[in-house]
């Protein structure tokens, strides 16, 4: 099939009856406010380039994944894409298909926040501008902390049960977790893994396709402590995450007192329920006593623009301009975006995300999404075992046994 | 042609060439020809369509079973029958089996009694006969989907409406977790699956029913013959093709099962409500192990077709038989 694909040109540019580059960018902007912002963004640029056409093709989420796998696997991809970087861009890289682009970025890098990069950097060099970095860490209702006489957000994970713990005996359902999606538990297994064996444990995993050492056991055993606690909400291993009595309506409708979610959390929870405005709160992952990881250490994820091998110089133009801090702060004032670029961060209005920049500004390590950085199977078999681990069907060791397996079958 | 077509019809004229030396080979030859070419002419579009969207893939899918492949680039790593021995091991897809099995025996030994039940009951004169059989369809015609949403919401634990009504009347205890118990899921997932699918097996039956003669039941009625009787040795005999077809199909639909379930609990808590489609499509699509999907399907494929090809064989043939066309029937 790649044979058959590969026949048609990929590496010629083409140009319009005006005799304009003709630049294609896919972007998964589909919803308001980033839907008009992106249009806006082509046309700056275009006023200023009057001999390039940016052709924006806008694709849904999930419709973008797919498409973009069949492109890739013919090889011919679009001028500009959407990345999450990590497995997926590595791949593409591996077939020759990507450009780097660390001539463009280095230039650019000490005017961003650094995480934002980590995604795209592969052997010292960079593969795509970062458009997009968030994080994840707990949201919390502060009116329900205080009820149960809670006055700082816990430092270490002994403070974290004993918050739990409290929150418990005051009657009020500590955490809210979205079991049926998976992902949600899998948060707080990759997050106790960081604190127990540092950032770079993560990667050495990976490459040594063995999760079986002593951080991820530890991180296991940990997330059994709290299972133990019974913290979650009534149901929740058949709660998914942003349906109407889900996690996230948990969380907006004031029943709950905590979760561990991405800078997407208030937002959601607005929409699935009532949101809880002012009491909504923000803290980093606590740290682990005894673990190499520092608190300060974030796990998230973000979005980038990688361009095809070949491609137009335009479409790195573009680029340049697109992540100018002019651009980036109407991305982040107009289309909610997170700032990429340093003096964007003033742009942000609200607290919450604020909170989220400070910490990304602060990082000393990242840790992309694990099923972004993973291969999708290792990924997935992740979220799986620590479900079944929150589920209480796991030990911790199976869960590192069965990660293994499949690392190993890869 | 027109000619020789004209010729031909006549079977006395095609005899008395017989001798010839030339004509014999020649004419059969055109009729067998044309003959032939016209059913072709006619199944090609459908053959072909047939072949690129059924065959092929299927086909496809068995070749890729032997790799270990993620679906990117051309299948290379050629792994032989381990996606299959691993199959066999994976308490996950042995579960799957027996999940299906048992939603397979829940439709046949509880869904099919009671809708058959139904489809008796308004088959009496009954005032309201008409709402009540539309309001026994009605979740039919609702996409799988549609009712997984909804009754997602209807089974919230303590919010939704079954805890509130159980909690109401004063049934507390009967409530729980539902969907998020992994006692209870796939009980709970039968019980959904029944509320949608036993309106269409009614609707099954009681057109079967208009076939029965009422005549047969008036003469048992003179015999003395009670209603169990009348239903016993009338009424369910010559229901016997509407059963067997609605067990057929209830079966098929129990193995393919993979929206309903997608859509309460992704297969869970912990893959207790987990089918062998929904295993698939993890493995396909969410952990792009398209080699080890693809043996899945397979093994799904085989179990339906088998299933298929049985039933035809021992249980659909008598009603099927004779009606079936055939080349040979044709000529």
């Amino acid at each position: 099939m790649a044979g058959l694909s590969a026949c048609s040109d990929s590496g010629a540019t083409t140009t319009d009856s005006e005799g304009r580059t003709v630049v294609e960018l896919w972007n998964i902007q589909t919803t308001e406010p980033s839907k008009s912002v992106w249009p806006e963004r082509v046309k700056a640029f275009e006023a200023k380039n009057s001999k390039v056409r940016i052709k924006l093709v806008t694709l849904e989420n999930d419709a973008y994944k797919s498409k973009m796998t069949a492109r890739t696997s013919s090889g011919k991809l679009p001028d500009i894409y959407h990345t999450w970087g990590g497995g997926v861009l590595r791949q593409q890289i591996d077939a020759g298909l990507v450009e780097d682009l660390t001539p463009t970025v280095s230039p650019m890098a000490p005017t961003f926040i650094p995480a934002s990069l980590k995604p795209y950097e592969f052997d010292g060099k960079t593969y795509a501008m970062p458009i997009d970095i968030g994080a994840v860490g707990f949201w919390y209702n502060k009116a329900l902390f205080a009820k149960a006489g809670l006055t700082a957000p816990p430092a270490t994970w002994a403070d974290y049960l004993d918050a739990v713990r409290r929150l418990k005996s005051a009657g009020i359902t500590p955490i809210a977790l979205a079991g049926k999606e998976k992902w949600p538990g899998m948060y707080y297994w990759a997050y106790l893994s960081m604190r127990v064996g540092g950032v770079d444990s993560m990667q050495e995993a990976a490459d040594a396709e063995d999760f079986t050492g002593d951080s991820f056991l530890k991180a296991g055993e940990h997330l059994k402590e709290l299972v133990a606690l019974e913290p979650f909400q009534k149901g929740f291993l058949g709660a998914g995450y942003s349906t109407p009595n889900g996690e996230a309506a948990v969380m907006g409708n004031g029943e709950a007192a905590m979760e561990l979610m991405g800078q997407w959390g208030p937002n959601v929870q607005a929409d699935s329920g009532k949101g809880i405005g002012e009491d909504l709160g923000f803290f980093p992952f606590p740290a682990v006593a005894g673990g190499k990881g520092a608190r300060t250490d974030v796990f998230g994820g973000g979005g980038g623009y990688a361009v095809r091998k070949g491609a137009p110089q335009a479409a790195v133009d573009f680029l340049k301009f697109f992540m100018s801090p002019e651009s980036d702060r109407v991305l982040v004032s107009e289309a909610e975006m997170m700032p990429v670029v340093k003096e964007a961060v003033g742009a942000l209005t609200d607290p919450g995300l604020k909170a989220v920049s400070e910490t990304l500004g602060r990082a000393t390590g990242f840790q992309l999404y694990l099923d972004q950085a993973y291969p999708p199977a290792v990924g997935q078999e992740i979220n799986d075992s620590v479900a079944a681990l929150i589920a209480g069907t796991k030990s911790p060791e199976q869960v590192a046994r069965s990660v293994t397996q499949v690392a190993k079958s890869q | 042609m027109t000619m020789t077509s004209t010729d031909t019809r006549s079977p006395g004229q095609a005899l008395a060439e017989q001798p010839d030396t030339d004509g014999p080979t020649r004419r059969p030859f055109a009729r067998r020809l044309r003959d032939w070419l016209t059913p072709v002419l006619f199944t090609v579009p459908g053959l072909v369509l047939f072949g690129l969207f059924v065959l092929v893939p299927i086909l496809y899918a068995g070749y890729v079973s032997f790799f270990n492949w993620g679906g990117f680039g051309a299948p290379s790593d050629f792994t032989g029958i381990d996606n299959y021995t691993r199959l066999l091991g994976d308490p996950v897809f042995l579960g799957d089996l027996w999940r299906g099995l048992l939603l397979v025996l829940l439709s046949v030994g509880i869904q099919l009694p009671f809708a058959l039940a139904m489809a008796v009951l308004l088959n009496q004169k009954l005032r309201g006969r008409a709402f009540y059989r539309m309001l026994f369809f009605a979740p039919y015609v609702l996409s799988e989907v549609i009712t997984g949403v909804l009754f997602s919401m209807i089974f919230a634990p303590d919010a939704g409406l079954a805890d509130k009504v159980l909690g109401a009347i004063g049934l507390d205890e009967l409530g729980g977790l539902w969907f998020a118990d992994q006692d209870n899921v796939l009980a709970t997932v039968f019980l959904v699956m029944m509320w949608k699918y036993f309106g269409f097996h009614m609707m099954l039956y009681l057109a079967g029913l208009q076939g029965v003669p009422a005549a047969l039941h008036e003469a048992a009625r003179l015999d003395g013959a009670g209603p169990w009787q009348r239903f016993r040795h009338i009424t369910l005999p010559l229901l016997g093709p509407t059963i067997r077809m609605s067990v057929f199909l209830s079966v098929i639909g129990a193995i393919q099962l993979f929206d309903l379930v997608w859509v309460v609990t992704q297969g869970g808590p912990d893959h207790h409500s987990e089918t062998m489609a929904v295993t698939l499509f993890q493995f396909g699509f969410k952990r792009t192990q398209i080699g080890y999907a693809g043996a899945i399907s397979i093994a799904m494929f085989l179990i339906s077709l088998v299933f298929a090809l049985a039933y035809q064989r021992f249980v659909l043939r008598r009603d099927t038989e004779g009606a079936l066309t055939s080349m040979r029937g044709n000529r």
